[in-house]
């Protein structure tokens, strides 16, 4: 298991077991894919895909993510959260941020909106 | 109002194949893919050639993201392909971002292909930017509101505006191919709007068809491995439709569709195009085959209005960059410092009139403010100095003496009084023009979903 990241802690989603690190992954562990990428302009979707139905019921079941959780990870306001929605289709957990600044606007620093996935990459739960 | 009921054209078969042979044009096409792929016999050839993804700039300097020669390697195989078999061609959001200049640049390649092969398709060209006054019409009626945002459209915006498309939808391709073009070039275009206009002429579920064209779209990203630019097939059938990849190394399973069905949406379950949604609640992925998925169940839902999203950008002004990497472990330890020191030097010049960033790589260049890692301090940081100012004058000369004073500024304990910057290059200061941001990114109600997006008919 790799070490716990540099990431200041991050609180675990409400009503989540607090267990020992031992028993925890980061979502990058057990996630086939974490990814960031514009949906529009004005928001940033991303998506975590599990690779099995397996692993999808146990995270959504056992761990889980809500508004607040992700709103903690990222360190910014919970309303910029826009949505957390859960695809069981596709074994998969959306998550939709509201980008501080506007594709491609003065300060901007990630304009396809595709390297915002590391906080929720490296968030650890009980696993 | 829903949009135009389907007529039927010719014959109606229970089955439609669309092949798009590539998620970008000019991304590249394998030849494998492209042979495989039409031996399938596909009825329509329809690839997606833009994205506003890449940002502002591309649709303001009216220049294409994509590279000319790729794009035309890319649409020469796929004209070939479509010459052989007698099978139309529909492309959308030609140029990358889809406004008339990047229209026509598509065609003029288009044209070039064309006239050294002999092809005499019969073409139809799409605009995709909209009439200002009627714009101004729509917004004075209160038919314009904003998407994804609370900003209210004010005529200023269309005023100052360099570039205004509107994301066409079915209607406008349906009307070409009904006018008897071979080949559709049209301006900015709702991406999955190509992949299904003679689906919809053809009378198929509509459900379905958006569907089908939101997996096409991006071409093989829906199956796996997902790497390479690569093709992807679709038969619609009358209750539900296949994909598959064309590439036998590759293969589409439920997870990759599915999957596919979140990309660069805010909500899988429901996703708007002109004129209705798509809701996904009710749809089945089922593996038919190794490769093959079958979808159906997905539900059209047809909206109260039908609207047309716009997207306009306006100059804010002419950038200059320079970039340098820093070393020295003192500087580094006392960075908040050198950038204060670096910001003051510049002021007492340039007390205002400009906007200064420092991206600091290696520091919190990719997150800026939320950037949560504070590990061991980096041992080198990359720096991208950046000015954005009126005129292209005062941007190079702020930038010039940003530059010079981060070079020669001082922090505490400093011993490396020659230079603080390793400059990669020579000349270090570098003009990348103008500045271009989203301005308009709103919902325009329309009756007619043609009548905004001009039509001709050429024969190359």
């Amino acid at each position: 298991m790799p070490e716990p990241s540099p990431h200041r802690p991050s609180g675990f989603p409400s009503g989540a077991p607090s267990g020992s690190w031992a028993n925890t992954a980061t979502i990058g562990d057990v996630a086939a894919f974490v990814t960031s990428k514009n949906a529009g302009p004005y928001k940033v979707a991303l998506d975590i895909v599990f690779s099995t139905a397996a692993d999808y019921q146990r995270f959504v079941g056992h761990a889980g993510l809500d508004r607040e959780a992700v709103a903690a990870i990222y360190g910014i306001p919970r309303a910029d959260v826009l949505d957390v929605i859960h695809f069981a289709p596709a074994f998969a957990v959306k998550v939709t941020l509201k980008r501080r600044i506007t594709a491609g606007a003065r300060g901007d620093s990630d304009v396809y909106g595709a390297q915002q996935h590391v906080p929720l990459m490296q968030h650890r739960i009980p696993w | 109002m829903t949009p135009a009921s389907p007529t039927p054209i010719g014959l109606t078969p229970d089955s439609l194949t669309v092949f798009a042979p590539q998620g970008m044009l000019g991304y590249g096409i394998p030849e494998r893919s492209m042979r495989l792929g039409m031996e399938r016999r596909p009825d329509v050839l329809a690839v997606d050639a833009g994205s506003i993804d890449p940002g502002p700039h591309y649709l303001g300097a009216g220049t294409s993201f994509t590279n000319r020669r790729s794009v035309a390697k890319d649409l020469e195989m796929i004209l070939d392909a479509a010459h052989a078999q007698r099978i139309p061609v529909l492309i959308g959001s030609a140029g990358g971002a889809g406004g008339d200049a990047h229209l026509d640049w598509l065609i003029e390649i288009y044209r070039e292909i064309c006239r050294e092969r002999g092809y005499r398709f019969r073409t139809a060209r799409i605009s995709a930017e909209l009439d200002r006054d009627w714009l101004r019409r729509r917004l004075a009626d209160g038919a314009i509101s904003p998407l994804d945002h609370d900003i209210a459209l004010m005529p200023g915006h269309l005023d100052r505006a360099t570039r205004i498309v509107g994301q066409m939808g079915y209607e406008p391709f349906m009307r070409a191919i009904e006018s008897g073009a071979e080949v559709v070039i049209a301006g900015r275009a709702f991406d999955p709007a190509m992949m299904g206009a003679h689906a919809l002429l053809r009378g198929f579920d509509r459900g379905l068809t958006v569907h089908m064209g939101k997996l096409l779209e991006c071409g093989g990203a829906a199956a796996y491995p997902r790497h390479g630019s690569d093709g992807l097939l679709a038969t619609l059938h009358r209750d539900s439709f296949t994909v598959e990849p064309p590439n036998p190394d590759k293969v589409c399973t439920v997870a990759s569709v599915a999957a596919h069905s979140l990309y660069e949406r805010a909500n899988p379950y429901h996703m708007e195009f002109p004129g209705g949604a798509i809701d996904l609640h009710a749809t089945r992925f089922e593996q038919e085959s190794e490769r093959v998925v079958r979808i159906s169940g997905t539900r059209y839902v047809a909206a109260q209005h039908y609207t047309i999203k716009l997207e306009g950008v306006e100059c804010v002004g002419y950038r200059t960059i320079a970039i340098a990497g820093v070393r020295d472990p003192i500087l580094i330890a006392h960075f908040d410092d050198y950038v204060a020191n670096i910001r003051s030097r510049v002021a007492e010049r340039y007390p205002d009139g400009y906007t200064l960033n420092i991206h600091s790589y290696g520091r919190n260049g990719v997150m800026g403010p939320i950037e949560a890692a504070r590990a061991e301090p980096p041992f080198e940081i990359g720096l991208v100095f950046e000015v954005i100012a009126d005129d292209p004058d005062t941007s190079a000369a702020v930038l010039a003496l940003t530059r010079s004073a981060a070079l020669h500024v001082t922090y505490p304990g400093r011993k490396a009084i020659a230079g603080n910057l390793a400059f990669p290059f020579s000349p270090s200061d570098i003009p990348v023009g103008p500045v271009y941001e989203f301005t308009i990114h709103h919902l325009v109600k329309t009756e007619d979903p043609c009548s905004p997006f001009a039509m001709d008919l050429f024969t190359p």
